[in-house]
């Protein structure tokens, strides 16, 4: 069951949300859409789910096209949208009964498929689903998107403003629902969470950065990257920035991710300058890169500002 | 380096709602000019705890004070003298730059001359000049934070609390707002933030961990991983913070 997006165009006024987006979903793949809020995720499911007319371009959903087929479409795809969209004022099993009835089936006729995610909220199924948790909330829309078994998943944001205990559990999840073959599309503004897709498309400003498995888009990436620690973070950060030979300096957890202009970085000259200039305990290292470092390195040199298409 | 004198004081801080109780006496400080990471999972406690502090919800037991203030006896006092962003809500979207720095400056009652230099003050360091009459609405996510920073500083308040202020923000311009964030700390503001990105733990001079309403660890990024033998504090927050719902 294959997604297909061919020079989808997209504006909203004056913003441009997506602009000339291709790429393919293949059968059975946990894809993923990587970036901030305002890069466009959004807009493109809401032109794959059926909801949203593209300006231009053509795209396709388990063989079905989003503005003729719309009705086959919606039938054969579940879909999760970032904001909460069930209805708070019914419990949690009036919400479920009430998806799998719109879809002409029942609970009992695909329990299998949801029962993992469900069991956690069943204990609460006499609860309204505005009084859930943010985590319970998340397991009862996933649900709810599953019931009627669809052939393509689309996710929208799933662990946005959840916590990363939390994250990696719904990615567990998410795992083994695409072991059962049905077609992932999932986005998150995470860049952490991009290792655990098959592929995935970096997108920024409605454009797509690159797009392949998260093991290439390592591989082939080519810029070396430095470790640089010393006692006194900000101050380094600072320092870094005016070392005349950088190429980029970003601030990495405990550490520093420099990169150099050119492939003769020395780190004497670099651990002399920053001495010069009063730090401590300096320390570098190389060090390979990471979805986030390539993503901030794309948009730096193609020059894409970020932008805010919210809608 | 950083200063003994204390801005947040907590002893046995404890709420309950019924016979839940959410946050369960939990005891800390924050000291001046402090980076200052709140983190825990969904539902541990954060955002209860975080309201007694900035004074909008009553304390069931326990002990705070925050800039010098009670939290049961002066609230108001503490509202005027902390800053507060949160990334759900920050400024009128519908209001120009201009106009959300007037608006905020009156309402933590500065004057117009000081208004006045403020807004000059805030377009110039974060290079707002061209779009300083445009509406919020209109600006990026990112952009936005950034102003919603400075105008939680307008007032120059001792103690600024941020709320998740990077959540969604792109890569780059999240390790700008950390800058901001480091450089208001320079110069001796205390920082206090919650994030649900692990990285940005690091960042923290210190950080405190709550589970099931209590706080589990309180430490600096490097005694924690030391502590929990891990190299990164993604690993202490997953051997900590186990999910319960």
């Amino acid at each position: 069951m294959r997604i297909t997006l061919k020079n989808i165009t997209k504006s909203y006024k004056k913003v441009t949300a997506v602009e000339d987006i291709s790429f393919e979903v293949k059968p059975g793949e946990l894809f993923g859409l990587i970036g901030p809020d305002g890069a466009g995720k959004t807009t493109l499911f809401r032109i794959l789910t059926t909801l949203l007319f593209a300006d231009k371009g053509e795209a396709t959903v388990a063989g079905y096209d989003v503005v003729k087929d719309y009705k086959k479409i919606r039938n054969s795809v579940g879909y999760m949208p970032g904001k909460f969209s069930l209805y708070q004022d019914l419990t949690v099993e009036e919400n479920l009964e009430f998806f799998a009835t719109i879809f002409g089936t029942t609970i009992e006729e695909n329990y299998d498929l949801i029962k993992d995610i469900y069991v956690q909220i069943e204990p609460f199924k006499k609860r309204r689903a505005g009084k859930l948790s943010g985590g319970m909330k998340q397991k009862l829309a996933l649900s709810c998107a599953l019931i009627h078994k669809p052939k393509v998943l689309f996710l929208d944001e799933p662990t946005t403003g959840v916590d990363p205990v939390s994250r990696k559990e719904f990615w567990d999840m998410l795992k083994r629902l695409n072991d059962k073959g049905i077609t992932t599309l999932v986005s998150t503004p995470y860049m952490d969470e991009a290792a655990l897709c098959d592929r995935i498309a970096l997108i920024q400003a409605g454009k797509i950065l690159k797009i392949d498995s998260p093991s290439n888009i390592i591989e082939q990436h080519e810029k070396q990257i430095y470790n640089v620690e010393a006692d006194d973070m900000y101050k380094l950060i600072q320092d870094l920035k005016e070392f005349p030979k950088n190429d980029s300096v970003f601030a990495f957890g405990e550490f520093v991710h420099y990169t150099h202009f050119n492939d003769e970085f020395s780190p004497e000259e670099l651990k002399k300058y920053l001495e010069e200039k009063g730090h401590k305990k300096v320390f570098i290292e190389a060090t390979s890169p990471g979805i986030e470092d390539i993503f901030m390195d794309l948009s730096r040199t193609k020059d894409i500002k970020p932008t805010d298409n919210e809608v | 380096m950083k200063s003994e004198e204390t801005v947040i004081n907590v002893e046995k801080l404890t709420k309950k709602f019924g016979n839940f109780t959410a946050v369960n006496e939990i005891s800390f400080k924050t000291y001046k000019g402090e980076i200052f990471g709140f983190l825990g999972a969904n539902g541990a406690g954060k955002t209860t705890a975080m309201k007694m502090l900035i004074g909008i919800s009553k304390p069931t037991s326990g002990e705070a004070s925050v800039t010098g203030f009670d939290v049961y006896s002066q609230p108001d006092r503490i509202k005027r003298n902390i800053g507060y962003m949160s990334q759900k809500f920050s400024m009128y979207d519908d209001l120009t730059i201009k106009e959300n720095i007037t608006f905020f400056g009156g309402i933590y009652g500065l004057d117009r001359k000081t208004i006045k230099i403020k807004i000059s003050e805030i377009i110039e360091s974060l290079g707002l000049e061209d779009v300083a009459n445009k509406l919020v609405g209109l600006l990026p996510l990112g952009w936005k934070q950034k102003l919603a920073f400075s105008v939680a500083l307008l007032h120059e308040p001792k103690i600024v609390f941020l709320d998740e202020p990077t959540g969604g923000v792109d890569p780059i311009t999240r390790r700008q707002f950390w800058e901001l964030i480091y450089k208001q700390a320079a110069q001796g503001t205390t920082i206090f933030v919650t994030t649900h990105y692990m990285d940005e733990a690091e960042y923290c001079d210190r950080v405190s961990i709550m589970v099931e309403g209590k706080i589990e660890a309180l430490d600096t990024p490097k005694n924690l991983k030391k502590e929990y033998k891990t190299d990164s504090m993604d690993g202490v927050f997953l051997k900590l913070a186990r999910n319960v719902e």
